[in-house]
């Protein structure tokens, strides 16, 4: 099933979905197996699985220090597209990669799509391809039919948004403040406005990351978007107090 | 629409969307700056009243003779304010900023030389000032530490990665995310997301322009060789520019560190040891490995101690416009010495690698020929290194004594 279908269809039985993000290899592969168990048995409805990158200009510190050891022990490409390919098989929601655009090119754009697709994902998120940089990509996304998910942020222009829109499959990643992954986001009339903006100029579901932190942070979201992203906190919450209390965590937010 | 600019595969503007319409405004401003004669007058003017433009040519004659080959020329830029050709690029930048009407300016350092000329600036033009630079180069750098905060800076040192120039600038492209809008981010070098290297090269293209002329005035005619050390690119893209349509030969100096095959160098173009890739937002070579992941680099020159450089010489490089060689660590230190020695000139660790490879052609050239070497900065900040590297025993007695003055 196509992701925007996959999502409408959820939205039937839930009022917004949740993506969990994780970073692969952090701290080891058999965590991460674990963790993604975990996610799933908790009710989350999508998961991004980040490859690390070595410089990860777009993330916060609890990430780049997670990319950084991951890398350290050993986390290569192939090694994080066969959990990937894993978690793809042995639960039934949709998987996508993140990472840097470094990643996909030294392995090869068309091959990067290709690898994903035998290994049943459904799509990537690049944090550093503008449209404007991103023909190769697209293009061999399309050809191996994995979704491209587009980021938009507050300082996006309308028309900008329309422009990423066109280009983006299954939902738009809204950014939701100024900054980079990890920092709490003040939940205001311009969080508001900015999603309003998305929703009229993008014509896909809306997921909205950054620092949310309980239910109240969700309930917000709640009609304003399709999608909640739970990235850095999950990380946290691992790493002080293990992967069991993760589960509780993504369960605290229904 | 962001219009990514190339040099031949190379360059481009691959930014998080969080950054688009900031170097979108960028860009606009930096248009209209090159348009406007005025801009690059008051650039000029307050080069020549705030820092040492033009920067004399100096012939070295010791050098020459000793050698017994080409006549060797020295353009002197370390005898710019702050000591380094960073300067020229700081305050054309912050004339930019100015008229951005932004009143923060972020930057990354490496040697410290960018991140001190930056803070210069700031004081200067009452900006406020945040500087971002590794952990490593902090340690061995610390009197540009020092320098940095009396100007009223604030050092920020980097734990992450590597803790070294690229960790530097990714967290400095991490400040400038989340503050844009009164913030401008200096970058120090012809690296980075368009306008960035195409920027930094215009700003340092004041070298070459004088240089040209200088030489021609002293010696009646054009180098027959052009040498500059290249760790972003910038000093090398200014000197170089002033020659890209002549006859000239022009030779890239990388860091040889402990030499090829050693893994401890941060030679992108000479030793062959990199691949293309995408990072720091542009398409260059890195060293790099199969994965894509950086690998670490290692010079005794901080400055050149860097896994990407501009995408413009790379493009360079592969249309065999530019020859690329790299120094060893320890050819560096012994051209340093020779230097000094001779001419009573204290090149920069940095710049000292274009003298070390200008000494191993020299002599091989005819006496006819000229040599200009680009002398980037001055080596007196390095005298931590320096001394260390020759072990100097006097040196050494004075820092134990110093160590125990402070309760060491």
């Amino acid at each position: 099933m196509a992701l925007e279908s996959y999502i409408r269809e959820g939205l039937k039985k839930k009022d917004i979905l949740l993506m969990t993000h994780i970073v692969l290899g952090y701290p080891s592969f058999d965590a991460s197996m674990e963790i993604i168990r975990t996610m799933v048995k908790s009710g989350v409805d999508i998961m991004e699985l980040q490859i690390p990158f070595s410089e990860p200009t777009a993330d916060g510190p609890v990430i780049v220090q997670a990319s950084q050891r991951s890398i350290e022990k050993g986390a290569t490409v192939e090694r994080c597209l066969e959990l990937a390919g894993w978690a793809a098989k042995s639960f039934n929601i949709p998987f996508l990669i993140m990472s840097y655009y470094n990643i996909p090119f030294k392995y090869g754009v068309e091959r990067f799509a290709g690898a994903m697709a035998g290994a049943g994902l459904k799509g990537a998120i690049i944090a550093d391809i503008p449209p404007e940089e991103g023909m190769d990509y697209l293009a061999a996304m399309q050809k191996h039919n994995m979704e491209p998910i587009m980021l938009i942020s507050p300082t996006t222009t309308s028309e900008r948004m329309k422009f990423i829109a066109s280009f983006a499959k299954g939902f738009i990643y809204c950014v939701a403040r100024k900054g980079v992954t990890g920092k709490e986001t003040d939940l205001t009339k311009e969080l508001e406005d900015y999603l309003k903006r998305c929703r009229r100029e993008a014509g896909l579901p809306l997921a909205v990351g950054f620092g949310i932190k309980d239910k109240a942070d969700i309930d917000f979201l709640k009609g304003k978007a399709e999608i909640a992203v739970i990235g850095t906190r999950s990380i946290d919450i691992m790493e002080k107090k293990g992967i069991g209390p993760v589960g509780d965590f993504i369960r605290s937010l229904r | 629409m962001l219009q990514p600019k190339y040099y031949g595969e190379f360059g481009g503007a691959y930014i998080p969307e969080i950054l688009v319409s900031t170097f979108e405004q960028l860009v606009k401003a930096f248009e209209e700056a090159k348009a406007d004669p005025s801009f690059w007058k008051e650039y000029e003017e307050i080069l020549s009243s705030y820092s040492c433009r033009p920067t004399p040519l100096t012939f070295a004659e010791n050098l020459t003779r000793y050698f017994g080959g080409a006549r060797i020329y020295v353009k002197r830029e370390d005898l710019n304010h702050t000591g380094a050709h960073k300067a020229n690029n700081v305050m054309g930048q912050g004339l930019l900023v100015k008229r951005m009407g932004k009143t923060r300016v972020i930057a990354e350092t490496g040697a410290g030389q960018h991140g001190v000329a930056t803070a210069t600036m700031a004081a200067r033009f009452g900006f406020e000032c945040t500087v971002y630079m590794g952990e490593v180069d902090v340690e061995r750098q610390s009197p540009n530490v020092f320098w940095m905060e009396r100007l009223g800076a604030n050092v920020v040192s980097v734990k992450a990665g590597s803790r070294i120039l690229k960790d530097a600038m990714n967290e400095a492209m991490r400040d400038w995310a989340a503050n844009m809008d009164n913030t401008h981010y200096v970058l120090g070098t012809a690296s980075g997301p368009h306008p960035f290297p195409e920027m930094v090269s215009w700003f340092q293209s004041i070298i070459g322009t004088e240089a040209r002329r200088q030489i021609m005035e002293k010696a009646g005619r054009l180098p027959t060789r052009v040498y500059a050390c290249v760790g972003g690119g910038s000093n090398a893209m200014g000197i170089f520019s002033g020659f890209f349509d002549d006859p000239v030969e022009l030779i890239g100096v990388e860091a040889g560190g402990k030499g090829p095959g050693s893994g401890l160098h941060a030679s992108r173009l000479a030793y062959r040891d990199s691949t293309v890739g995408i990072a720091q937002g542009y398409k260059t070579y890195f060293l790099q490995n199969r994965d894509g992941q950086m690998n670490d680099t290692h010079s005794v020159a901080a400055g050149l101690d860097y896994i990407g450089v501009s995408p413009i010489l790379a493009s360079l490089r592969d249309s065999g416009r530019v020859r690329f060689e790299a120094a060893t660590d320890n050819e560096v230190l012994d051209a340093l010495e020779l230097t000094v020695r001779k001419e009573g000139l204290i090149p920069a660790l940095e710049s000292a690698h274009a003298f070390a490879q200008a000494f191993k052609e020299a002599p091989t050239m005819k006496k006819d020929d000229i040599i200009l070497i680009n002398q980037s900065g001055r080596g007196d900040k390095d005298i931590f290194l320096i001394a260390d590297a020759l072990r100097d025993p006097a040196w050494m007695e004075f820092i134990k004594k110093k160590a125990r003055d402070y309760g060491a």
